[in-house]
């Protein structure tokens, strides 16, 4: 068959996202989400939660 | 009544992936963390409603996202910042990592609809199903789907890229090896 014709580089403009770009998409997407993600909890969040069960204990005794 | 110890865990388990969509949904760290604030305080005042056995993280991204839309509506005018903040916590990005394309990306990804930026990042980042990023946009899972693959084409638009050899320097120069020009 034409196997040759289809390795032709990309002249013409794809109609779907070749899988090549969509994974170094995903690559990317991710590291920019992972670099927040791996910041870990900041203290506030954990004050927040100290706070509102310490409230919460206070009311239950 | 004391925090139950497993919906503390949970809940503060949730956090640093809450963060990280707030971030990407308003580009900013402070009102990210504003967002994911407020999203706890609704949560925890909520948390009779939460079904035990279902997905918590999911639950609070739900919370989060209707809680943006909210606010994203009353603050429409307002310039977003979709570069500044963000980028001074990404400071700690390695320099030596394709720091140009990484800009140029997030440049791109502020520029996307709403909506495909969300469904994006739930499906291709948070790791949530298209069911379960359905259930978080509250739309069916083939708007899901659609709106990912809009955001993924619009993306490779806005960055020119034909192929992954369009992707950084590195990338063109073994290219350009490999064939022989």
């Amino acid at each position: 068959m034409e196997a040759a014709a289809t390795r032709k580089k990309s002249t013409a403009k794809p109609a779907k996202l070749g899988r090549d770009v969509q994974a170094r998409l995903g690559q990317q997407l991710r590291s920019m989400y992972d670099e927040v993600v791996n910041q870990g909890v900041p203290d506030r969040f954990e004050d927040l939660l100290n706070r509102l069960d310490n409230n919460g204990s206070k009311d239950g005794h | 009544m004391p925090m139950d110890e497993s919906v503390r865990k949970a809940v503060l388990g949730a956090v640093p992936s809450l963060r990280a969509f707030a971030i990407s949904l308003c580009g900013n760290v402070d009102r990210a963390d504003d967002l994911v604030q407020e999203t706890l305080l609704r949560a925890l005042a909520n948390i009779d409603s939460f079904q035990p056995g279902t997905n918590m993280s999911a639950w609070l991204f739900t919370i989060l996202r209707n809680h943006f839309r909210s606010e994203y509506r009353k603050r429409r005018r307002e310039v977003e910042d979709s570069d500044g903040h963000y980028a001074e916590t990404l400071k700690s990005q390695p320099e030596q990592y394709g720091q140009v394309e990484y800009r140029e990306f997030r440049e791109a990804l502020s520029q996307l609809p709403q909506d495909q930026r969300e469904a994006l990042i739930l499906v291709g980042a948070s790791g949530f199903s298209y069911e379960e990023a359905a259930n978080i946009c509250g739309c069916a899972v083939g708007t899901i789907k659609s709106r990912v693959n809009r955001a993924r084409t619009r993306l490779a638009e806005l960055m020119h890229v034909n192929s992954a050899e369009d992707f950084g320097p590195d990338e063109t120069v073994r290219a350009v090896l490999a064939s022989g020009e």
